[in-house]
């Protein structure tokens, strides 16, 4: 067991736990976040993405030591009254079935806009690989990200 | 909108009577509500107000004085969208908006009914009936107002959520005319609204669930959150009628969280295999006792099991006589004088359903044969009997909780991982979560069976069909599932939609050959047409390229020369493929339709292949055929799903076994169809009205996978005959 100090979504925690932990499992049970979701568990999915350090990881695989003393960022964080671009343009195209894996995805596309804010389909593709929909909201979500950078770029 | 399916009260409590249900569901008071529903034989509409607390009723309208509308929807949401239409069509008929009503999910009480969303059945199975409970409401709280300012109730009208007088202006709430509407007499045959006159049904409607699940806000099986709740993660042996003979505890127990172990059994259809649970503070706790935990299994001869000799097995079973499930003619001595004969064998795999929310529950125990369950399951009223059947406790003991689903697919139909949750809380003093891993969902089946078709047809010299066979070889899903020993029912599911389509066929003979496996095997998204259609579609390709025709014109010449549903859906695929429009080099188009008892639908898929082995999708066109749409855009949803959902099975992923385990484990190598590989799909509804309608969720699956085996065959030549096939080599 061992102190960790974390900072979610501009909140900071201390929390006394296994530093092997997940930062998932974390995030989850420990902090009480539940936006964030379990799929895999060996980064094959994408469902767990949160922002560490303003980078998409996989908090299945991030063990909890690692982000000891560092910035998360969690679909609950990405915006006050879902007013998020990608919030946005995922209500206007009505992206999510079960929505499950949505959290992942939004998380992944914030990235992916702030380092390129006019991506390409081929762009889109790149970025969004690692993140499964089960229910197939695939060509949705494309859209949808289009429709967010043109929210974004006014 | 937030999502209303979290009940905070969970003391204990005899059975759920009125009262209780009323105070479970968060509502204020009695004696102010209307409630309005079916008696449990379904036949008569009935009301409660204040006099009627004792009265059993289902109560899918409930306004209170004041003026909270809540409706009850009994179809759990998976993603299909039941959250929002299945109250949309009361809410059209009770004339209130969506905005205005809060939406409730059933808990599995008898006077329901079904409350099991499978098969398509949700907006089909209960368009007329919800309706109907909607119209009668309007109609007594228009009678109420009338009464209560003494005009004629023909001078009154109700909208969003008000009734009017029309000549002087002046209005009511609902809630103010709840508790008088309550004291009239039910109303058996309201009036329905003419269909033009909708203003929810038939309109794109934005869901009320989508804000909750972009910002991580919708509430999931799995992250319902209990007072002094603890985790389970459960050791199952991966050989499946294994028996455990023993096991050594000493490394989990070490592990710090780890507080104990729960030896049980899970509870799938009639079987019922070996299980230990290891309990922990944490999730991770109790996970990393598991992979400390050593278990000694007796297989049993089971692990014996491999499905290369399986594969084997049917392959040789596909000459044996079956059982005939429909015989039109003579087909033998037709196909034998026929002047042109083919024959092919079409092998389709074992899946597993794969949901991204793995399989869990949360369970509490309250007290001599009481149990409270949180689950994600696609039927409240299923969770409740397979509980009750496997603790053995009286079902009015059972309280169910349905949250949003991570996706079902039909998993969410068999509730074993619920029996599992309720199975350990009985042990414990505490609540206790139970979340299986990826490993186990992939694992642990039940499985979409593999189903193997042997096709025979004999043609004339001008390519016309003069005998057609469609034998399938397979094992089935109640024979594994339910352990039933007599088969013979089984031919009609194992045989899905095969005798019923509307091609024109002489001699047609439609048999089923039984195989026999101990591997638990259960309905998959679309059901045996999932399989089976793949085998129909292909071979009356293989006929028309026999036949020396164009395969959509074999179809609509040759086969469908009288009028039908499917003629027409053809048709207007024809239309919006533009498949008479030459394709540029290199490219192929395929068309294949399916009908069966979930609805129909087909596609035009486009393909094409600069070397004839790799192949990319360009354009999917696809028809459904529903009578009468809800929502448009939900159906267009559940077809982009459905052919996503269909491009995987066709093209990534198998069920596999040596020796006697699954070898996939996690989406490494079961792998799902990425962003990447998804083409976009042009989904066109056909919905001319009429007393029929065709189910939503399922029928967008079946004919994709011909359709695009049918275009990989226009492009390249090349028949595909077993799926799942290699995109990048065909």
């Amino acid at each position: 067991m061992a102190s960790i100090s974390l900072t979610v979504n501009k909140k900071k925690y201390q929390i006394d736990a296994d530093p092997e932990m997940p930062l998932l499992w974390a995030i989850r049970d420990l902090i009480g976040l539940k936006g964030t979701k379990f799929g895999c568990g060996m980064a094959q999915c994408g469902a767990c993405t949160v922002h560490l350090d303003g980078e998409a990881v996989r908090s299945c695989v991030t063990l909890l030591g690692r982000a000891d003393g560092q910035e998360i960022v969690t679909i609950e964080g990405i915006s006050d009254n879902t007013s998020h671009p990608l919030q946005k343009a995922w209500i206007e195209l009505q992206v999510p079935q079960c929505g499950y894996c949505q959290s992942g995805q939004i998380m992944s596309a914030a990235v992916l806009l702030r380092e390129n804010p006019h991506p390409t389909d081929q762009d889109i593709d790149e970025a969004m690989m690692g993140n499964l929909c089960r229910c197939g909201t695939y060509t949705r979500i494309r859209k949808a990200i289009h429709r967010a950078a043109e929210i974004m770029n006014g | 909108m937030s999502q209303n399916l979290i009940v905070k009260d969970s003391a204990p409590r005899s059975g759920l009577d009125r009262r209780h249900f009323l105070r479970l569901s968060g509502l204020s008071g009695l004696g102010l509500v209307l409630g309005l529903g079916w008696k449990s034989d379904g036949h008569e509409l009935i009301a409660s107000g204040a006099d009627a607390v004792t009265v059993k009723l289902n109560p899918y309208i409930i306004i209170e004085s004041s003026g909270t509308i809540s409706i009850m929807n009994p179809m759990p949401d998976m993603g299909q969208g039941t959250f929002q239409s299945v109250p949309a069509m009361i809410a059209e008929e009770l004339e209130v908006s969506l905005e205005q009503i809060r939406i409730l999910q059933t808990g599995g009480e008898k006077e329901f009914g079904r409350q099991t969303a499978g098969g398509s059945n949700s907006i089909r199975g209960q368009y007329q009936k919800l309706r109907t409970v909607g119209a009668a409401g309007k109609e007594m709280l228009i009678l109420a107002a009338s009464q209560r300012w003494k005009v004629p109730v023909t001078d009154c009208y109700a909208s969003e959520g008000n009734v009017y007088h029309k000549p002087s202006g002046k209005s009511f709430t609902y809630g103010d005319l709840a508790e008088a509407a309550a004291q009239l007499p039910v109303p058996q045959n309201p009036q329905l609204k003419d269909p033009k006159d909708f203003k929810i049904l038939g309109k794109n409607y934005p869901r009320p669930d989508v804000p909750l699940k972009v910002s991580g806000k919708a509430v999931y099986g799995i992250d319902v959150e209990l007072p002094g709740m603890v985790y389970a993660s459960v050791a199952h042996c991966p050989v499946f009628n294994s028996k455990l003979i023993s096991y050594d505890d000493s490394e989990t127990m070490r592990i710090k969280g780890v507080t104990k172990l729960i030896r049980f059994q899970r509870a799938l259809g009639a079987h019922k295999y070996d299980a230990i649970a290891v309990i922990g503070d944490t999730y991770w706790a109790a996970y990393q006792g598991k992979l400390a935990l050593k278990t000694n299994w007796d297989y049993e001869g089971n692990d014996s099991f491999d499905t290369e000799n399986y594969e084997q097995t049917l392959r040789d079973m596909s000459g044996n006589e079956g059982q005939v499930v429909h015989s039109d003619g003579d087909f033998e001595g037709s196909f034998q004088s026929a002047p042109v004969q083919i024959t092919a064998l079409y092998e389709l795999p074992m899946l597993s359903h794969s949901p991204m929310e793995p399989q869990n529950c949360t369970a509490q125990w309250h007290g001599k044969d009481r149990v409270e369950v949180w689950v994600s399951s696609q039927g409240a009223d299923r969770v409740k009997s397979e509980i009750a059947k496997n603790l053995d406790i009286p079902s009015d003991n059972i309280k169910v909780n349905i949250l949003f689903s991570g996706g079902g697919f039909g998993r969410r139909l068999y509730n074993d991982y619920a029996v599992e949750a309720a199975s350990i809380a009985r042990e414990m003093e505490t609540p206790v979560k139970m979340i299986w891993t990826r490993e186990e969902d992939t694992q642990l089946g039940p499985f979409r069976p593999p189903t193997f078709s042997a096709m025979k047809a004999g043609l004339a010299a001008d390519g016309k069909p003069l005998a057609f066979q469609h034998k399938v070889i397979s094992p089935s899903m109640g024979s594994t599932l339910e352990d039933k020993k007599d088969t013979s029912g089984e031919s009609s599911s194992m045989t899905e939609g095969i005798s019923t389509q509307a091609y024109e066929l002489p001699n047609m003979k439609n048999e089923y050959v039984f195989s026999q496996i101990h591997i638990p095997l259960a309905a998959w998204r679309s059901v045996t047409s999932s399989t089976v259609a793949f085998a129909h579609e292909c071979f009356i390709d293989e006929m028309a390229e026999k036949a020396g025709m164009d395969p959509l014109e074999y179809r609509l010449q040759v086969l469908l020369t009288k009028p039908s549903d499917t003629k027409r859906l053809l048709l207007k695929l024809k239309e919006v493929s533009h498949w008479e429009k030459a394709l540029p080099e290199g490219w192929g188009r395929g068309v294949a339709q399916y009908e069966f008892f979930a609805g129909l639908g087909g596609y035009v898929v486009e393909v094409s292949s600069k070397d004839k082995t790799s192949i990319h999708i360009e354009k999917v066109y696809m028809v459904i055929d529903l009578g009468t749409v809800v929502n448009p855009d939900t159906v267009a949803l559940q077809v982009e799903g459905a052919a996503t959902m269909a491009l995987t099975a066709a093209t990534k992923s198998a069920i596999t076994f040596r020796n006697g385990q699954t070898r996939q484990t996690n989406f490494h190598n079961y792998p799902l169809v990425r962003i990447n590989e998804m083409p976009e799909v042009e989904v066109h509804i056909i919905a001319e009205g009429g007393p029929k309608i065709r189910g939503v969720g399922e029928p967008g699956l079946p004919p994709f996978a011909p359709a695009l085996a049918n275009a990989i065959f226009a492009a390249t030549g090349k028949r595909i005959r077993k799926l799942p096939f290699n995109m990048n080599k065909v």
